[in-house]
Order: structure tokens, then C-alpha cells, then sequence
């Protein structure tokens, strides 16, 4: 059987898989819609969260990204994963206590203000709309290349697929749909991973091949006979400051993303709350630490597969000529030779290679067998699809309740709410297949911004709101609006080539920060501004106080408190 | 209206409560700064110099150690975080 056969049957096994589980989970309150009925038990949430949490982004790009940038690669796997650090520690228990269906509900009530509901509404709906772009791209590149069919065709039977499962399951749909989605998605990383690392390695382990073998030695050496930078030194692509500042926003934006802090909504209380954190930590980790080997190994591959090769020997083997109809890979023989010379950016580089699809193509560059090849389309798309899925009941979320219902229609019904945020749930799913299947030029520089805009606005403004007692609505809008457009404008000076089509940048850097690691100094100046406002305006209301107050104190837990009074007797 | 209202602020058990929860996160955010914007970038020059296995200390923390002590980080919390819910509502009775 070909590969696009198996691939297919093993999409339809597991779109039945999912489409059962909405089925089985669907529900038709407001409560379960957007939060599951806080029922769903902690590893099932720890595995949703991170399905959630795992993008497109994670499993397609991540490995080939990382493979690209060497050390510097860091900037992601510690940016995505401290900042759940800072997303455990810091905001979801005190998120939980306060008890509100969202991220926008939270910042509203917290800063007695329509107008914070409203920014903090708009920045949820824009950030999300960004990063479900991202996904219906990895959907259509999945189906372009292992299906052969269209990335349009590819793209709609996507859309109709998320769109079913979220309309029909709502939140509590999601969670179940997500949590057998992270199976999936972990199972068809580990096999490749594995498989690749005992035939270079003779390790079954890949988490531990990276370090407990010379890979990297041996792949350093070539790069280094090739012209390229050593794969192990560090800042051989980005300046010290930049990995620390781009690190630093990655951690601070993923930690402000709405979807993700949604989540923590879903279980029981607070307590569950922290053991979800753990989880899915754990379950994320899995993935994260396998990366970076992946990444390794698959360029090790690569550049033994094709350097220094005839080119029209390469041009003849299988995956080449596949992906290079896909456009991802292209080879210009510049100095005419009839031989690749591959130097990654340097002067003479003849061959230009998309990173998505370094971990797409690892299992046929490694001649493994066609029903890996499968496996890993298929955990592609599960990837994709369980986070675009989070993402529309977010958005739908922030439409239906924290504009419509807290704004606009405080006597809104149930049936009411549920409607507005189904229709807004299929526009957005519209918008999110347009850009899929029109991507723009920028689509890496917008992800940039997502982040970027996550860290300098949502961000410090939950933080204060937990932790800062003082805080209070005029501080709180002054901090969210200095670093939206601080960041907003330094985004577009330094990208300006890519997004207005100047000629050349009108501003290089901001003092050596590049784009994606801006939105530090606009998180920066968001603390400063609200801090200094705040302590020249009028205090918050006291309920506000009470209400901060309140989520300080310890959970009234029935439990804990009847063992203590037993073990009293 | 009436009076103004008053906050009714923490008693005593709860703002020790309080305090030890702000300490064990400030505790845990110092190490997490520390391992990862320490050891993986900050002092990645001097740490690149010191083998780890068959790849430097630096490149190690900087792709997966650090990654495995964020694990450790969330686990300590919410093991913690428990031991305190317990110890506080012991308190109660005394």
C-alpha cells in the first residue's frame, strides 16, 4: 500500500476517534460550553492543556526550527516552557479562586471597567486569530503533501472538521477530544524519534541520545567542514541580548495566552488546578525534550542526504521531488556545478529548506516505514486541530460573554449566549481558513506580534491584578495601552520591509532587541506606567479590595477541614 | 448610603498564609531565573567550556536541563502548596 493510503486510513481512524468523543461529551448549557462543568479530572485536563498548548508551531516547526538555530534554538523550547512556569506559579491558581469564565471576565470585574473588558476582549480575539492561522497553515501543508491533494481542499476539510467538534462538544467536547489528541499527537513524535535515534545512535532513548552520544560532536564537525557555525556553540545566530530578551518574551506571552489560561477553569478547584499545571507539564515535557534531539538528527540526516551530492541525483530520490512540489524545498545550482552545496545562509548556499518540514519529512529521509510516515501526518494534524479547536471556543468565548453578554445584553438568555458564540465561533473559523489558504507574506512576523502583544499587554496586567492590591483601573488601562502601542510601533518600524513594503527597515533594532523580543521593554514599561498611575489616582473600590482579598485566602477545603477536626477529637 | 464600608482584611492564620505562599513562589521564580536565563544564556560562555556527557553544561541546560528543572519546579509547588492547605487548616483548632 502507498504511504498516501495509510496516511489516509489512519486520518479517518483517528478523525472517527475524535468525532465520537464530541459526540459522546456534547452538552447544551453555558457552563459546560465554555468551561466544561469544572468536572474534568486532573491528568485528563494535564493532557488537554497540553494538546492545547501544543500547537502546530510545537510539532511541525519547533524540531526544525531548533535545527536550524542550534544552541540558539533555546529561545523556544525554554520560552514555551519556562513561561508555563510563570502560567503555574503565578496566574492560574489565583485565576481558579477567582472563579470567572474568562480571561477578559477576569481583567473586567478585576479593574471595574467596561473599557479593560473591552481591550483585554480585543487583544484575546486578535492573538487567538493569529495563532489559528498558524494551525489551518499546518493543516494544509499536511494534506497537500501526504494526501496530494489541494492545500485549499485541505484547508476546508480541516475547517469542517474543528468546526464540527467544537460547535458540537463546546468545552467539554474539547477537553475529552484534546486529551485522546495528546496520545495521538505524543505517540506519533516518540516512534519516529525513536526509531531515528537507534539508527543513528544505537540509543532507543532519543531524550538521552542528544547528550549520551557524539551526535552532536559528529554533526558539529560536519557543519563545520560545510562552512556552516558550530551546532553547539552558543549565539552563533542571535546576540546574547536578543536569546535573552526573545527567551524572556516567548515566556511571558505564552504564559498570557488566554486559551491556555482558559483551562484552568475546567476543573474542580484549586487544588486541581495545581495538579493540572503538573500534568501537563509533564505530559508538554515529553515533547519538549524529544525536540531538540529530533531537530539534531533529522539535520544530521539531511546534510549526509544531500551536501555535496549531484544534484540531479537528489532531485531524483522520492521525498525531494515531493516536497519540492510542495515549494517547501528548492535547489538553485548557482555556480552551475551539477553538485548541492549546502551552507545554510552563508554566500553560495544552493539549497533554500522551510523548516516545517524538517520533522514532516525526518521519517522518509530516514527511510523508515510508510506507516511512521502516516503516523507523523496524522499527529501533525492532531496537533493542529486540537489547538485551533481551543482557540475557537476562546474567541467564541470572548465574543458571546465578555462583549455581548457583560456589555451589550446583561438580560441575555442562555440560548441566546450560546447562539452569538456559535455564530461567532464559524466567522472566526471563516477568517482562520481565508488566511490558511492565503497566508501573508509576514506570517512568521505576526506570530512575533501575538507574542509580543501577550507579554507587554495581558500579562503584567493579571499579574497586578492578583498581586498588586493597590492596582486599580486607571493604572491598570494606562499600563495596558503604553505597552500595546510601544510594542505595536517598534514591531512595525523594525518590520517594516515585510509588513508596509518600505525599502529596508526604518529602524534596525531597538538598542540590539530585535521584533520578537520587543514586547520585553513594552512588558517593562507596562509595570512602570501602571505602577506610577495607579499611586497617583484614587484606590480601587472596596469590594474590589475584598475581592483581592478573598482570593488570598486559602480555599475553603471540606475535606482538609473535617480530617483536621476528626484528628482533633 | 450608609457608613462607608470597610475592607475586612486576612485574619492572622490567613495572612501567614499568604506570606508563605509569596515566599515559596518568589524561592522557585529565583531558581527558575537562575537555570534558564542563568545557566542557558547569561553565563552560557563560561559553561560552554565545562563537559556534560558527550555535549557542554551549557548547550545541556540550554536544550533540556533547564526544561526538567521547570518540571521540578511545578511539581515542588503544588507538593508544597498541599503540605500548607494541610498545615493551615490544623491550625484552626489551636
Amino acid at each position: 500500500m502507498s504511504v498516501e493510503a495509510i496516511t489516509i486510513i489512519m486520518v479517518l481512524i483517528t478523525f472517527g476517534l475524535y468525532t465520537g468523543i464530541g459526540w459522546w461529551s456534547r452538552v447544551k448549557d453555558t457552563s459546560s460550553f465554555y468551561v466544561a462543568g469544572q468536572n474534568v479530572p486532573t491528568v485528563a485536563n494535564g493532557a488537554a492543556i497540553a494538546a492545547d498548548w501544543m500547537s502546530a508551531a510545537s510539532f511541525i516547526s519547533m524540531a526544525g526550527l531548533v535545527a536550524f538555530l542550534g544552541y540558539d534554538g533555546t529561545i523556544y523550547l525554554m520560552g514555551w516552557t519556562g513561561g508555563y512556569v510563570l502560567l503555574a506559579l503565578l496566574l492560574a491558581p489565583y485565576l481558579r479562586k477567582f472563579g470567572k469564565f474568562t480571561v477578559p471576565d477576569f481583567i473586567g470585574d478585576r479593574f471595574y471597567s467596561n473599557s479593560a473588558r473591552t481591550v483585554a476582549a480585543i487583544a484575546t480575539i486578535f492573538i487567538s486569530l493569529t495563532y489559528i492561522s498558524g494551525q489551518m497553515r499546518g493543516v494544509g501543508i499536511v494534506f497537500s503533501r501526504y494526501l496530494q491533494v489541494d492545500i485549499i481542499i485541505g484547508v476546508l476539510i480541516g475547517m469542517a472538521i474543528v468546526g464540527f467538534f467544537a460547535l458540537l462538544g463546546g468545552m467539554k467536547g474539547i477537553t475529552w477530544t484534546q486529551a485522546t489528541q495528546y496520545f495521538v499527537i505524543i505517540i506519533a513524535f516518540l516512534i519516529p524519534a525513536i526509531a531515528i535515534s537507534l539508527q543513528l545512535t544505537g540509543n532507543p532513548v532519543p531524550q538521552l541520545a542528544l547528550t549520551g552520544s557524539d551526535i552532536v560532536d559528529r554533526l558539529t564537525s560536519i557543519q563545520v567542514d560545510l562552512g556552516m557555525t558550530e551546532y553547539m556553540a552558543p549565539f552563533t545566530d542571535l546576540s546574547m541580548l536578543n536569546v535573552f530578551m526573545i527567551t524572556l518574551a516567548l515566556m511571558a506571552g505564552t504564559a498570557g495566552l488566554p486559551h491556555v489560561i482558559v483551562r484552568f477553569y475546567t476543573v474542580k478547584n484549586v487544588r486541581a488546578a495545581r495538579w493540572s499545571a503538573v500534568w501537563a507539564i509533564i505530559f508538554i515535557a515529553l515533547l519538549y525534550l524529544t525536540a531538540p534531539a529530533v531537530g539534531a538528527f533529522a539535520k544530521y540526516n539531511l546534510i549526509n542526504t544531500i551536501a555535496d551530492q549531484p544534484l540531479e541525483e537528489v532531485q531524483n530520490i522520492e521525498w525531494v521531488k515531493k516536497w519540492e512540489t510542495t515549494g517547501l524545498l528548492q535547489f538553485n545550482d548557482l555556480n552551475g556545478d551539477g553538485i548541492v552545496n549546502f551552507s545554510e545562509g552563508e554566500a553560495g548556499n544552493e539549497v533554500v529548506i522551510d523548516g516545517d518540514i524538517i520533522v514532516l519529512s525526518t521519517p522518509e529521509v530516514a527511510n523508515l516505514a510508510p506507516f511512521i510516515i502516516a503516523l507523523v501526518a496524522t499527529g501533525g494534524l492532531a496537533a493542529a486541530l486540537s489547538t485551533a479547536s481551543g482557540l475557537l471556543i476562546t474567541m467564541s468565548s470572548a465574543v458571546s460573554h465578555d462583549i455581548y453578554y457583560r456589555i451589550f445584553n446583561k438580560e441575555a438568555s442562555e440560548r441566546q449566549r450560546l447562539r452569538v458564540g456559535r455564530i461567532t465561533l464559524l466567522v472566526a473559523l471563516f477568517i482562520a481558513a481565508y488566511v490558511g489558504i492565503n497566508p501573508p507574506g509576514f506570517a512568521g512576523e505576526v506570530v512575533a506580534l501575538a507574542f509580543g502583544l501577550g507579554a507587554a499587554s495581558l500579562f503584567p496586567v493579571i499579574l497586578l491584578g492578583i498581586f498588586d492590591k493597590r492596582m486599580n483601573k486607571e493604572g491598570a488601562i494606562a499600563g495596558i495601552l503604553t505597552g500595546l502601542i510601544f510594542t505595536l510601533l517598534m514591531i512595525g518600524l523594525i518590520l517594516s520591509e515585510s509588513i508596509f513594503g518600505t525599502d529596508g527597515a526604518i529602524l534596525n533594532s531597538f538598542f540590539g532587541i530585535n521584533a520578537q523580543g520587543v514586547g520585553v521593554i513594552g512588558m517593562a514599561l507596562n509595570f512602570i506606567v501602571s505602577f506610577v498611575v495607579s499611586r497617583n489616582t484614587p484606590e480601587p473600590p472596596v469590594e474590589i479590595q475584598q475581592l483581592i482579598e478573598n482570593v488570598r485566602a486559602p480555599e475553603i477545603d471540606s475535606e482538609l477541614e473535617a480530617a483536621a477536626t476528626t484528628e482533633d477529637k | 448610603m450608609g457608613e462607608p464600608e470597610k475592607v475586612q482584611s486576612l485574619d492572622d492564620k490567613q495572612n501567614w498564609y499568604w506570606k508563605k505562599n509569596i515566599k515559596l513562589i518568589t524561592g522557585l521564580l529565583i531558581i527558575w531565573f537562575l537555570v534558564g536565563l542563568g545557566g542557558g544564556v547569561l553565563f552560557a560562555a563560561p559553561l560552554n567550556e565545562v563537559p556534560f556527557f558527550g555535549v557542554t553544561l551549557s548547550f545541556w541546560i540550554a536544550q533540556q536541563g533547564a526544561i526538567l528543572v521547570f518540571i521540578l519546579l511545578i511539581l515542588s509547588y503544588a507538593i508544597r502548596m498541599d503540605k500548607l492547605d494541610r498545615e493551615y487548616f490544623e491550625k484552626k483548632e489551636q
